[in-house]
């Protein structure tokens, strides 16, 4: 039975597609049977993010609509094996998506798949709301500022009340992954530190992301920015995806970094 | 930067604390809401038409509360009365 994990955070902007495309990316790394999502109907993103824009011919709405196969709309990603990609349509009917038709393209998908990521579109609309009703598992992605921070605690009220683990009287397990961080700025007093968005939210941390030149790189070329190895937001994901499997990693990337000497006369980053 | 500067940023409240308290604030307001049933706000409403119908209050002289116990709801109806 796969695991299904919504990516979701309420407020645009603070890196949910990175992060779906950086997790799903990262539990194929480790070989586990992964398709990844984009439920944002009518501003599909994440095929530019995995860099497979080109490759698109059927969406989600054609399959729910019976116009495609599954396997038809599926893309399977070119460097991950066992990978694969389930654009989201670019129609601007809002309610292509029916509770039913993703109910059975996910019971499909489960047949199959070890992970399902689900990439949540931004607000707590509908799409939304489908993005994160199935779903076992979620991850909140926050950036430490006050509006990110609140709307994060708007969506995990609906977690905690509109989902279908819910309506059974059970829980959706949730995670915290506070992104675009800059330790510098935390150290100056002038950003909320991890502590303070976990004292607010209280939901378990599962990594810190640090901001990142290498973000927008990645997203630059399409290719997710943990395949990116040697940069610090990288190696903070592939942390994340340890920890999402049950490992117990130390938090990376918290503190301000001492530039060396060197460094320092080149006026490197 | 001068001596008094230091002195002077020193005693003003950092802004990350700022936004914290300003957090931990509304988001304690959101959270009780968010438990309240869905009916409270029309209920809410519905009672107050049937007090304006023998006085006239305003809605701000109402408050509602709905406090979950652990085996009791206490639904708490305040009404100030204008002199």
């Amino acid at each position: 039975m796969a695991k299904i994990i919504v990516v979701t955070s309420g407020k645009g902007g603070v890196g949910k597609t990175t992060t779906s495309a950086a997790i799903a990316t990262g539990l194929a790394l480790r070989g586990f049977k992964t398709v990844v999502i984009d439920f944002d109907v009518g501003l599909r993103n994440l095929d530019l993010i995995m860099g497979c824009e080109r490759r698109v011919v059927y969406d989600f709405v054609n399959v729910i609509k019976k116009e495609a196969t599954l396997n038809q709309a599926m893309i399977k990603d070119k460097r991950t094996p066992g990978l694969y990609i389930l654009p989201a349509s670019q129609t601007r009917d809002k309610d292509a998506l029916t509770m039913e038709g993703v109910q059975t393209v996910l019971d499909n998908l489960a047949k199959d798949f070890e992970y399902i990521i689900c990439d949540s579109p931004a607000g707590i609309e509908q799409g939304a709301q489908m993005a994160l009703y199935f779903a076992d598992e979620a991850i909140v992605v926050t950036n430490p500022e006050v509006s990110s921070v609140r709307d994060s605690d708007r969506i995990i009220g609906i977690l905690q009340s509109k989902s279908l683990k819910a309506e059974q009287g059970g829980t959706v397990k949730e995670h915290l992954l506070l992104t675009r961080y800059n330790p510098e700025r935390v150290a100056a007093a002038e950003m909320l530190s991890v502590a303070d968005v976990e004292d607010i939210l209280a939901v378990p941390l599962l990594g810190v992301i640090p901001e990142s030149e290498a973000v927008l790189k990645a997203s630059n070329q399409g290719a997710p920015v943990i395949l990116d190895q040697e940069s610090q937001a990288g190696q903070a994901y592939l942390d994340a995806v340890s920890r999402l499997l049950g490992e117990e990693v130390e938090h990376r990337f918290l503190d301000v970094q001492k530039k060396g000497f060197l460094k320092r006369l080149l006026g490197g980053k | 930067m001068s001596i008094f500067n230091y002195f002077l940023k020193k005693e003003k409240k950092s802004s990350a604390s700022t936004a914290k308290e300003r957090l931990q604030i509304i988001v304690a307001h959101e959270r009780s809401k968010r438990q309240q049933p869905d009916y409270l706000p029309l209920m809410q409403k519905e009672i107050m038409d049937v007090i304006r119908k023998y006085v006239n209050i305003d809605e701000d002289q109402v408050t509602v509360q709905l406090d979950n116990n652990d085996d009791c709801s206490v639904l708490e109806l305040n009404i100030t009365l204008p002199e």
